[in-house]
């Protein structure tokens, strides 16, 4: 049996290798234009001309072999084979931006020097023609000593050529008889080469630089940042409302068609009570997270990510962080675990800690189920001065108030567990490129497909679980099915403990599931409450109704104050655990968070109550 | 003349970098994207909301933000 061949894709950050990565394999991954995206190990297959496959990894970028974060140091270890587990690639392809080759030439000669098999994608020739630049690749070919293909990633241009090349590749000689190489040295070699491989340039007043007049603004630049995650919020709410009724009254037009199909039995009852009611809850969020992940895979792929952590440098270091958090905050919105692996580009370690520490505190997708339920049933829909929603107005309240706390608990840590030398800024901010459709709608479909495959896992099965131990064992006639269950025994013993912030036995009860994923929250009460219902006719009763009727406004403001906070999910806890490698920064996130959390809840209800809302 | 107090949009070289006064790491980030000796650079964009912080450095057909602080590090001169 002969080893299957393989290749691996290096190069500066973006230099297009992700989207390069995505054509040659067709394998499903993320694009985007902020440096440091490549977090993680990407694999795929590449089919050669021959038809032998190829296995292709796809190396976070670097600037040199000489690494200055997480992220540099993988790309070293796998390029040198020192990586454990993981096989040295035969072929290594460095992938060049077409239009920045005085830039990315200093790592591709270091890269060529080791004597491996090398091909050099000259990628994105058509941006740099769209600038004004004619590369000659032969010319190119001749200086580096290494076969140079054109490609255009996202038009798929180049790529057999770029397949036959890696076929082609053969092993060098090491260039062992030379002396060591500055970086100066190098840099200097790289303007040689590049100004050989320029047929012509005109200065062509370049799109971007106009851009950034207005979006790097210093006082326009900061108000189109909070205008754009205004909208993101407003859309995310008011955007999806259709869709989100339609998709709920659908959920409950099935509960009730299953109930007259079906004669009455437990089983039946798990059905509808169980599985339509609890996950049923949960998927009808799928609109809202399909617009939040929209706007945040747009800002990345346009190139204008890099611009808001430039915007937010001066913020963040009022806090003792740098800019370059802002990218994996501003993912953690969508989930805290992207998000916290994100921060492997963040060279400094007290910094990402920092920042690994604060991500839960962005107001993750899974958060917004509950947030949405609660605020639909209890703030009125109401329009206030200039057309702002005021249900829109009270997620971007809650969603800010995380942002604060996250700010102010970094201040704090920064002066204590994580103290250190304050952090510097260096970033590279990339071209504007307009995002392809395909590679958006691609992400979105994962996205989607992520968040449904956990409503049918994870959500299913806490769901379930919470069902029998809500119906077992069964109530005596005239006693309460809730009180008699076993859920409900350990939600009495855990209500005692949440009374003083306001809290009732069902938010005790909704509380324990939702460690295995926070929107379960959302799917325990509607299976608490479809449970508890005295009759059919009260089971179709809408969740949102079923809170009002139950809850007092200060109790469901407490409620939102909590999730602000808490609980982390298992996955948090776990991807923390990973990247911190120890269970002490993981225990010390999760305690935190509660203290602050059970804090807040508490405040909010004393002041609600004290205000007369309830 | 530093960096820092280079004319937005004036093309300049830079002539001298004093990379004692910075963290090694971030020396070594500087010197990777090409700050260094004999880089021809402009500033293009200066701070937000009257600050001064970060700023925003042409270089090449590249941008790279840094603070200020790297900035006064690197002396620059007239092309």
């Amino acid at each position: 049996m002969t080893q299957q061949r393989s290749a691996a894709l290096v190069g500066n950050p973006n230099a297009g290798k992700s989207a390069l990565f995505n054509a040659l394999t067709g394998a499903r991954q993320k694009i985007a234009n902020y440096p440091g995206v490549t977090v993680e190990r990407k694999a795929g297959r590449l089919v050669l001309p021959s038809g032998e496959p190829v296995a292709l990894t796809d190396l976070p970028g670097s600037y040199s072999l000489t690494p200055t974060s997480p992220d540099e140091e993988v790309t070293r270890k796998v390029i040198l084979g020192e990586f454990p587990g993981e096989p040295m690639p035969q072929v290594l392809v460095v992938v060049l931006d077409a239009s920045n080759l005085e830039q990315h030439l200093v790592f591709a000669q270091e890269v060529i020097a080791l004597g491996r098999p090398v091909v050099v994608a000259l990628n994105m020739i058509d941006l740099a023609e769209r600038d004004g630049l004619v590369l000659d690749p032969a010319a190119l070919q001749e200086a580096l000593g290494v076969p140079v293909v054109a490609t255009v990633a996202v038009r798929r241009r180049g790529l057999d050529e770029l397949a036959a090349a890696i076929a082609a590749a053969e092993e060098r000689s090491p260039e062992h008889h030379r002396p060591h190489v500055t970086m100066t040295e190098r840099r200097l070699t790289a303007h040689a080469i590049a100004a050989a491989a320029i047929v012509s340039e005109t200065a062509k007043h370049r799109l971007h630089s106009k851009l950034d007049r207005v979006l790097l603004n210093p006082w326009l630049g900061p108000l189109i940042l909070f205008a754009l995650l205004f909208v993101m919020f407003q859309a995310v709410f008011s955007g999806a409302a259709p869709l989100v009724a339609g998709l709920d009254s659908g959920i409950g037009w099935l509960a009730i068609w299953v109930k007259t199909l079906l004669p009455p039995s437990l089983a039946r009852d798990l059905l509808t009570e169980g599985i339509i009611a609890g996950v049923g809850s949960v998927i009808t969020f799928l609109p809202q997270i399909v617009i939040l992940f929209f706007f945040i895979l747009v800002l990345e792929a346009t190139g204008y990510m890099a611009r808001a952590a430039f915007l937010m440098d001066r913020m963040m270091a009022a806090v003792g962080l740098s800019g370059r958090s802002f990218i994996p905050l501003l993912s953690s919105f969508a989930c805290a675990i992207p998000g916290i692996m994100a921060t492997r580009s963040i060279a400094d370690p007290k910094d990402r800690l920092t920042t690994i520490l604060i991500a839960p505190l962005m107001t993750c997708s899974a958060r917004l189920p509950v947030y949405a339920v609660l605020i639909a049933a209890f703030i009125p829909q109401r329009s206030l001065a200039g057309g702002i929603g005021l249900q829109g107005l009270v997620l971007f309240i809650l969603y800010l108030s995380g942002i604060v706390s996250a700010m102010v608990i970094a201040l704090v840590l920064r002066r204590t567990v994580t103290k250190g030398a304050a952090s510097g800024f260096i970033m590279e901010l990339p071209k504007y490129q307009l995002p392809t459709i395909k590679d958006i709608a691609l992400g979105l479909w994962q996205r989607a497909v992520i968040f449904l495959r956990r409503a049918g896992t994870i959500i299913f099965m806490v769901t379930v679980v919470l069902w029998l131990l809500l119906n077992f064992p069964r109530a005596a006639p005239g006693e309460d099915q809730v009180d008699a269950s076993i859920a409900g025994h350990i939600a009495n013993g855990l209500a005692v403990v949440v009374k003083p912030i306001g809290f009732n036995r069902d938010m005790a009860l909704a509380l324990i599931p939702a460690m295995a994923a926070r929107e379960v929250a959302v799917s325990s009460l509607a299976t608490t409450y479809a449970v508890s219902a005295p009759d059919d006719a009260a089971v179709a009763v809408k969740l949102g109704d079923q809170l009002k009727a139950n809850w007092s406004l200060p109790t469901a403001l407490a409620f939102l104050a909590w999730f602000v906070f808490a609980p982390q999910c298992m996955s948090t806890i776990a991807v923390t655990r990973r990247e911190t490698n120890g269970w002490k920064w993981p225990a010390f996130m999760l305690g935190y968070l509660f203290a602050l959390a059970y804090l807040f809840a508490g405040l909010t209800y004393w002041a609600a109550v004290w205000l007369g809302l309830g | 003349m530093t960096l820092d107090l280079l004319p937005i949009g004036q093309r300049a070289v830079v002539t001298a970098v004093d990379w004692a006064v910075l963290a090694p790491d971030e020396a070594q980030r500087l010197q990777a994207l090409g700050l260094d000796v004999g880089a021809r650079v402009a500033l293009s964009h200066r701070g937000i909301m009257g600050g001064r912080d970060p700023l925003a450095v042409t270089i090449g057909r590249m941008t790279v933000a840094l603070r200020r602080s790297h900035a006064r590090a690197m002396t620059v001169g007239e092309i």
